[in-house]
């Protein structure tokens, strides 16, 4: 069976800089899949790839298996796009604005009038379909724009970053939206920095980095691939922590991670290796007094940090690389502001 | 509401195969039509645009048009409004640039250029729509300079040649400021580069008599297209009065004026496709 999407050595290079750099990825149809990355990953010059926006300088891209260069219009004729910001026509009504594009795809005026009617409806803006754009929130924008890329029924939808400066209701009204797509049978390809996303909508997640796929499998997978479980372990006090920090270490099993603002310290514990009787029978010993003890599997958040090193979610905020987050929908949530600012980083003209 | 029939061609959301994609002549007139709307909607646009244009002209007229005088034979306004009416499409198509510059900012190119269409009808059917715009304009200038005084001498047949030429430097200048608009980056930028025309138009027999000005200007009024362009409307509508004056006959400025219109259009054109298709 043809992949969906297959990339081989694709490269891109702005000046110096290779935004894509012999990217190879294969993605199967029927699942949505996520693009996850930091700013300047290559996140979004590869999205404009697919969608025909820019020619790959080296290396070949498909799209069900018609190449991008070769064949541009037909991989037109199945992709719908949603850039980071909603490219909709303010002085006109939502409406209208579907109508338009559906006429684009070729579809006769009764036609694209229905699919605008449906499409309004499926996204829950049917009361708010005779007005003027611009008298539409954020959010609303967000959606009317998810609306134009799938208003023409398109077999493959590409969203870059689609929930980038929402705030946490509309970012979840989107979620909904695009997880229903996905149960509906079309394809979505989106692009994300925010794990969380990955991890809620995705059933398949590429993580690149640098211009290339530095992982990719299921959320699940990716988590194993890092390997071990974690075991968290929180004590009343400050002190205490440290003490039971250098019980750990004295383990020998590896090195602990502290997270003095919430107590905690977290180290690696590989499947069978009794590590949850060892720690507890160590800090027995030592007398030390601990709240819990948990043993879990890593966060999306670790699993991004051991594969490209920096972390994802949390790009300006909790820089101590000790902290890890756990909670990972708060942490981006907060963050989202601050990222929606350098979103522009990884959009090279 | 509206009910909702099954169509043939299926306005189903189910995932299609694939989607045809419009015609040229309906992609063309559907981005056209945003264009248009937009302009429409924007009541604030026409309103100053209009009050701009008369608000120029009444001070070229009457403010200046004292110490102007008459230029030869012709009174200031029958030799004025020709030149005004020509000029102002320069004007109103500046808007093109800032226009297809916020589309490329805001991402709505983007998906344009993303939709089973030809790249061509996403520019041609910006210029059609900003010719419309231009042409509207035009007929307000128009009546604006006759409520001044200005006054046809050569028949009504010549004058609407002088409108259609007028609607034609329309056509070729929002090529220009299109391209200029694709290429400028942001609507700011697309916006000081229009500034481009002003010595386009005032240094050219638009406002003045070029014989006025100094001989190293002359040089450069009398070889540039608004002059040729200005010239052929004013004598088609002013006639044999305004061919003695300037000097040359009809159809030598008229041979330029299409000349010029052509070679925007053939320079412009090109360059706006092969940003878009980049």
């Amino acid at each position: 069976m043809t992949a969906l999407i297959e990339a081989r050595g694709l490269t891109k290079r702005f000046g110096r800089v290779s935004a894509l750099a012999e990217l190879d990825l294969s993605l199967p149809s029927g699942r949505i899949v996520a693009i996850l990355g930091p700013n300047g990953a290559g996140k979004t010059t590869f999205v404009r790839t697919v969608a025909t926006l820019l020619r790959p300088d080296a290396g070949t891209l498909a799209v069900a298996g018609h190449d991008v260069v070769r064949e541009p219009q037909t991989v037109r004729r199945m992709i719908g796009l949603a850039g980071q910001s909603a490219a909709v026509e303010e002085m006109m009504t939502g409406r209208e604005n579907l109508a338009m594009v559906a006429r684009l795809y070729g579809q006769s005026r009764r036609s694209a009038r229905a699919a605008s009617a449906a499409t309004l409806d499926r996204l829950g803006l049917s009361d708010a379909g005779d007005r003027l754009v611009k008298t539409y929130s954020g959010g609303m924008r967000r959606r009317l724009d998810l609306g134009a890329s799938l208003v023409g029924a398109p077999r493959l939808l590409l969203l870059d970053e689609p929930t980038t400066g929402l705030d946490p209701r509309s970012r979840i009204e989107l979620w909904d939206a695009i997880r229903a797509l996905g149960e509906d049978g079309t394809d979505v390809l989106l692009t994300t920095q925010y794990l969380d996303e990955a991890d809620h909508l995705a059933a398949l997640i590429a993580i690149i980095d640098g211009g290339r796929v530095v992982a990719q499998g299921s959320p699940a997978e990716l988590k194993q691939r890092v390997g071990a479980d974690v075991l968290d372990l929180h004590t009343r006090e400050a002190s205490t922590l440290a003490r039971a920090a250098g019980v750990l270490e004295r383990l020998d099993i590896g090195a602990p991670t502290i997270d003095t603002e919430t107590q905690r310290c977290s180290i690696d514990a590989p499947k069978g290796t009794g590590v949850l009787a060892l720690v507890v029978r160590a800090l027995d010993d030592a007398g030390i007094d601990i709240e819990d003890v948990t043993v879990r599997h890593p966060t999306l958040d670790e699993v991004f940090l051991k594969l490209t090193g920096s972390s994802c979610s949390a790009t300006s905020g909790s820089s101590d690389s000790t902290s890890i987050s756990s909670s990972l929908s708060s942490d981006s949530d907060s963050d989202s502001d601050s990222d929606s600012d350098s979103h522009s980083d990884d959009r090279v003209a | 509401m509206t009910t909702t029939t099954i169509d043939p061609r299926g306005p189903t959301l189910s995932p299609g195969v694939s989607s045809p994609g419009a015609s040229p002549v309906v992609s063309s007139l559907t981005v056209a039509g945003r264009t248009v709307k937009k302009f429409i909607r924007t009541p604030q646009l026409i309103v100053a645009g209009t009050a701009q244009g008369a608000l120029f002209l009444l001070i070229f007229r009457y403010v200046m048009g004292g110490a102007i005088g008459h230029t030869g034979v012709l009174s200031y306004v029958d030799f004025l409004v020709p030149g005004f009416v020509a000029t102002s499409v320069l004007f109103t198509g500046m808007g093109a640039s800032a226009g297809v510059a916020d589309d490329l900012g805001m991402g709505l190119m983007d998906r344009l250029r993303s939709l089973p269409i030809s790249r061509f009808s996403i520019i041609d059917g910006n210029v059609w729509a900003n010719t419309a715009l231009t042409t509207f304009s035009l007929a307000i200038t128009t009546g604006i300079g006759f409520a001044i005084g200005f006054r046809i001498h050569n028949g009504v047949g010549s004058a609407l040649e002088a409108f259609g030429m007028c609607v034609l430097y329309g056509f070729a200048f929002c090529w220009l400021f299109v391209a200029l608009g694709l290429f400028a980056g942001s609507p700011q930028a697309a916006q000081s580069l229009s500034f481009l025309v002003f010595p386009l138009t005032f240094v050219s027999s638009a406002y003045v008599p070029v014989s006025t000005m100094p001989g190293w200007m002359q040089a450069f009024a009398n070889y540039q297209p608004i002059t040729a362009m200005v010239d052929t409307v004013r004598i088609l509508t002013e006639g044999h009065v305004a061919e003695a004056t300037l000097g040359h006959p009809l159809h030598s400025y008229l041979a330029a004026s299409l000349a010029w219109s052509a070679i925007i259009v053939a320079v412009a054109a090109p360059l706006a496709v092969m940003r878009l298709r980049r």
